[in-house]
């Protein structure tokens, strides 16, 4: 019965493309918004971008509803520990709450997140848990399918101390770069700038996306 | 049952007519039979002395201690039974480890306390258990600042600057409140407590003890250990030779 792709049946996920970046005075996550179940599109504006606490957010890619369950959990142990101290929760305290169940769980989930956020402490930080349940800190970081095709472009435009306008720029332009070439990815970018003040969002729909040689 | 106040003592989960819970009364007391302890927080740290009183001719020094490490960061400190005490050392160790597994940080003092606190009040809740018979006293350095928590076999904690428990917590507190803690960085403070503690142990009737000093402060890079030997030996003359001259003061006296 294999007539067409099994789409009724395939899992919903993220076959994504999703980046952070730290720039002068905190972090910009992005993400594309397509969320497909095998060939076809389930979502073309999705929200990857999950809000964690008021300044913690995580980029998800791989299982929908893994992750999407992992970063609820991760806000309630988050939302707790803060109460009981008093004070809101570090980024690495988060990053490792999400370690913790992405390692522990491992072999029986499917996800890829970058953990963005800033504190009082250190500032802006990125730490990315992929598939396995490592956690690394990084200044700049990719993950999702889409990915693989902009390392190249990351790693030589990417600079410590951006300005933030310069920093957004370089997030949608890598994440349109990863757009047009995966095919897993697509649909509009979402932006969230995380600074001291909050978070603030930006969506960049499909016709205003950067263009670049086609043939 | 001839009178008010006989015959609720014999279970932690019963009050006494006038709203007293004697169980935990009683663990109290076993406190106060005990060696003194006390804690000083100082500019840069926090200082911890015990009087570790010594029952036996064949008692080898250095075992039976007092002060224990819960954490890199964090010492405590014990007057009552040792055998319940050193459970509480062992939850608070576990605690301090579940939560640097949990959030890859040190545990905030306060929060540990929390807990520590907590887990030592529910043993005053049941009728087929008894209270913890020893208040404990935790020392900690984080963000460069000192903190200092005792807990009582209530369940009961208070944060302090100062703080005594066992046999002669009065006279010790006395002794403490005379010390203008908040300027003293610890290389005095591990002298003055020393000193207090030859101060208030009572020779008529417990003849031997062992002195323990432990620090957590700035010169020991904020981890809880043990005082230097040199620094032991300095504060433990600095004590026999404050001794020395009281007595002979008190010889002018007569």
């Amino acid at each position: 019965m294999e007539l067409a792709n099994d789409w009724m049946n395939a899992a919903h996920s993220t076959g994504t493309s999703i980046m952070a970046a730290t720039f002068d005075g905190g972090v910009v996550v992005g993400a594309d918004s397509r969320t497909t179940t095998g060939a076809y599109i389930a979502n073309r504006v999705t929200d990857k971008l999950t809000k964690v606490t008021d300044h913690i957010y995580c980029c998800r890619s791989g299982s929908a509803a893994d992750t999407q369950a992992i970063a609820d959990i991760v806000g309630y142990h988050l939302e707790f520990h803060s109460m009981e101290l008093g004070e809101e929760p570090l980024v690495e305290v988060g990053a490792n709450v999400f370690k913790e169940l992405c390692y522990n769980y491992r072999d029986s989930l499917s996800a890829g997140i970058l953990v963005a956020g800033w504190d009082k402490k250190h500032g802006g930080q990125i730490y990315s848990i992929p598939i396995g349940g490592m956690c690394v800190k990084q200044s700049v970081s990719i993950g999702g399918s889409g990915s693989s095709y902009v390392y190249g472009y990351v790693d030589s435009n990417y600079k410590l101390n951006m300005t933030k306008d310069e920093c957004v720029k370089f997030v949608i332009t890598t994440l349109a770069l990863a757009m047009s070439r995966d095919g897993s990815s697509g649909g509009v970018v979402r932006v969230g700038i995380i600074t001291e003040k909050g978070v603030e969002r930006k969506v960049v729909l499909g016709d205003e996306l950067p263009k670049f040689f086609e043939e | 049952m001839s009178s008010i106040g006989t015959g609720y003592d014999l279970s932690a989960s019963q009050f006494s007519p006038d709203g007293r819970v004697f169980q935990v009364e009683y663990a109290m007391k076993a406190v106060e039979n005990s060696g003194t302890v006390i804690g000083l927080k100082g500019s840069d740290g926090i200082v911890l002395a015990a009087e570790k009183l010594i029952l036996s001719k064949l008692h080898e020094p250095s075992t039976n201690q007092r002060i224990f490490n819960i954490d890199q960061h964090i010492g405590m400190a014990f007057s009552g039974l040792i055998a319940d005490a050193r459970q509480i050392v062992q939850i608070a160790r576990r605690e301090a480890a579940e939560y640097r597994q949990q959030y890859r940080l040190s545990i905030p003092l306060k929060y540990l306390n929390d807990r520590v606190s907590m887990y030592m009040h529910a043993y005053t809740l049941y009728s087929a258990i008894r209270p913890y018979g020893c208040s404990v006293i935790l020392s900690g350095y984080e963000n460069g600042e000192p903190v200092m928590y005792t807990i009582d076999p209530s369940g009961v904690s208070y944060g302090n600057l100062g703080c005594a428990t066992g046999k002669a917590k009065q006279s010790a507190k006395t002794e403490i409140e005379k010390l203008k803690l908040s300027q003293m960085p610890c290389r005095e403070l591990v002298k003055e407590a020393a000193k207090i503690i030859y101060l208030v142990h009572d020779e008529l009737k417990d003849k031997n003890f062992e002195l323990e000093l432990s620090w957590v402060c700035k010169d020991s890079n904020g981890h809880h250990q043990r005082v230097p030997e040199n620094v032991y030996q300095e504060a433990e003359k600095a004590a026999k030779q404050a001794m020395e001259a009281d007595s002979e003061s008190d010889n002018e006296d007569m």
